[in-house]
């Protein structure tokens, strides 16, 4: 039997006390989630007081569950449209964006390069009221509602892709892109064939982030959703959490939920395999999520 | 590199010329978006903020000349932040005790989380991570409405306290608790600054770590005067990645406590927003808030902008 102080001074013991902290933080952050999904298969209306497994806040119930109730449902299909729309605009505008900073050189790309960073770090409650300023006094052709949230999310996620995809190009260097254009490859030909391949697996990785982000918004979506018709699972969630709400607010949760952890299972399986064989990048969660 | 260009042919030239406008061409489109939608309106703010309010219909009327700006506006609100009148002061440093203490809690939960997850965890990092990276995916909103469910008055929280029945544990958490509100805060938003620091952990370099413990260092002195110097750019940085959104956060006190208790600038500006003939007010709130925010904003820019450079 060991001492505390020897166990305490041994430099080869175990991280206990670390495993401990991970520990629990983990299942900090995730046990109250746990159970909020748990109560959306409750048979009774408590949110708290266990009753029973039932589909019911679902689509067992008439009236109030997620299938029958419009006002649920529109919300989570304008979710998935903002996501959905938002992605195909974003992603390519940031590629775009980074490749092209990336081969610019002077005071111009450099300011462009330092508004996105900016752009990324902002409180995002800044640039939603600016917006809503915007849409609401003056006269544009874009009113309240999807293409002025679409509008808003593009401008708030476009760092996203350009970020990941700058960090990507600094780890593969110039000199593929050179040796191409040696072997008689014209600029475009060489970014065409040889860059963006390489670039797959970034563009990959913003395309799974960007998505799950925007379902995830709601600061700009409140502002900029002109009716409760465009009002996205958020709102929804913002809107009734403290006003007497049923279980089924709880499935309308878990439903993104699943709509989330599918898409990232589905977009990690696929950037694992377009990185089959790839040394160059990080093949591990970390890279897929960014940390190149 | 010299060779090609002694060889090149005299086509190469034009085709180096197409390369230097090939950054200018991509790079164009997403300039254009960020300044016409990201730029400009924040003029529109300032345009608004120092502009007129219609005095029938209470709506706000641009002025876009700098040289006609009326600052009344903004000096409404600057008048309300100390004084007899300070009906902002209060939230105004609420927010900054609440980020505050937020963000030490965050470091405090985070730092041995990434130190463990990225220098120690060996063969269990993957799943480690996967798991840390989960609030990201997990709604804010439905991160907030868990805990709304655990701490009503009938929730778990209060029945694990009573310890099934054995006490009378009545707390309301859910009505104005300071401490509800900067402990959701810290739950919110602490993922954030967990990947952050998991980066710049896991780049450190293990031989320097190693030669500091050859050369007599204990562990605290070699992560006092080795690990912590070298990571606290990441350190700073993940730091301000996490209490910058927090400073414009409202919906966190707005499901946690809903009451002027714990009310921060957000809620201001959430209020003010949503009210007609206050549309100048919220503006000169969001201008504070970016005036606060702009230093360590570019503060956090430049460090990241030089590690690009670098690497």
């Amino acid at each position: 039997m060991r001492s505390p102080l020897a166990w305490w001074n041994d430099p080869w013991r175990p991280p206990r006390i670390l495993v401990g902290v991970t520990l629990a933080y983990l299942l900090w952050s995730l046990i109250p989630v746990l159970i909020a999904v748990i109560f959306s298969f409750n048979d009774g209306r408590s949110r708290t007081i266990w009753q029973g497994f039932s589909t019911r806040w679902y689509w067992g119930d008439a009236t109030k569950s997620v299938w029958h109730d419009a006002a649920l449902h529109t919300a989570l299909l304008q979710t998935l449209k903002l996501g959905l729309i938002t992605t195909v605009i974003t992603v390519p505008l940031g590629v775009m964006f980074a490749i092209g900073i990336d081969r610019w050189r002077g005071r111009l790309p450099t300011g462009a390069n330092m508004l996105m960073l900016v752009s990324f770090v902002l409180p995002e409650v800044l640039l939603a009221v600016a917006l809503l300023f915007v849409v609401t006094s003056l006269s544009l052709p874009i009113g309240l509602g999807t293409g002025a949230q679409v509008l808003g999310l593009v401008t708030f996620q476009i760092a996203y892709p350009a970020v990941l995809v700058r960090a990507r190009l600094a780890t593969i260097g110039t000199h593929y892109e050179e040796a191409a254009m040696d072997l008689g490859a014209s600029p475009i030909a060489a970014l065409r064939r040889v860059t963006l391949p390489m670039l797959l697996p970034a563009i990959f990785a913003s395309i799974v982030l960007v998505f799950a982000d925007v379902i995830d918004d709601f600061v700009l979506v409140r502002y900029l959703s002109g009716n409760s018709s465009t009002e996205p699972v958020s709102v929804k969630i913002y809107n009734t959490a403290r006003a007497a709400p049923t279980p089924a607010l709880n499935a309308l949760a878990t439903l993104l939920l699943l709509a989330a952890l599918l898409a990232i299972t589905l977009g990690y399986l696929i950037y694992r395999r377009i990185t089959r064989g790839d040394h160059t990048a990080d093949r591990g969660i970390a890279g897929f999520a960014g940390e190149a | 590199m010299t060779r090609t260009e002694v060889a090149a042919p005299p086509e190469s030239q034009s085709t180096r010329a197409r390369a230097s406008l090939l950054g200018p061409a991509l790079a164009v489109p997403g300039i254009v978006w960020l300044l016409l939608f990201f730029l400009a309106p924040l003029y529109v703010v300032l345009a608004i903020v120092f502009g007129r309010t219609d005095p029938i219909f209470r709506t706000a009327v641009p002025v876009w000349n700098p040289l006609q700006w009326n600052p009344s506006q903004f000096n409404y609100v600057l008048s309300r932040i100390v004084g007899a009148q300070g009906i902002f002061g209060p939230a105004l440093v609420r927010t900054a005790v609440y980020v505050l203490l937020a963000g030490l809690l965050c470091l405090l939960i985070a730092f041995p989380v990434a130190y463990y997850v990225a220098r120690l965890s060996g063969r269990r990092r993957g799943l480690l991570l996967a798991l840390l990276i989960a609030p990201f995916w997990i709604s804010y909103m439905m991160r907030m409405l868990a805990w709304v469910n655990l701490l009503q008055d009938d929730g778990l929280v209060n029945r694990l306290l009573s310890l099934g029945g054995l006490f009378d544990v009545r707390v309301h958490w859910l009505t104005g608790q300071p401490v509800v509100v900067v402990l959701g805060l810290a739950y919110g938003y602490v993922a954030y600054m967990i990947l952050p620091l998991y980066a710049g952990l896991d780049r450190l370099p293990q031989s320097t770590l190693e030669a500091a413990r050859d050369l007599g260092a204990n562990r605290f002195a070699s992560f006092w005067r080795v690990t912590l110097p070298m990571c606290l750019p990441t350190i700073v940085a993940a730091v301000l990645l996490t209490c910058l959104p927090m400073l414009g956060d409202y919906f966190t006190s707005d499901m946690l406590s809903a009451s002027p208790k714990t009310a921060m600038v957000g809620n201001l500006i959430n209020d003010s927003v949503q009210s007609p003939g206050q549309t100048g007010q919220a503006g000169a709130l969001v201008m504070l808030v970016l005036l606060v925010a702009v230093l360590p904003m570019f503060y956090y820019v430049r460090v990241t902008a030089r590690g690009d450079v670098s690497s």
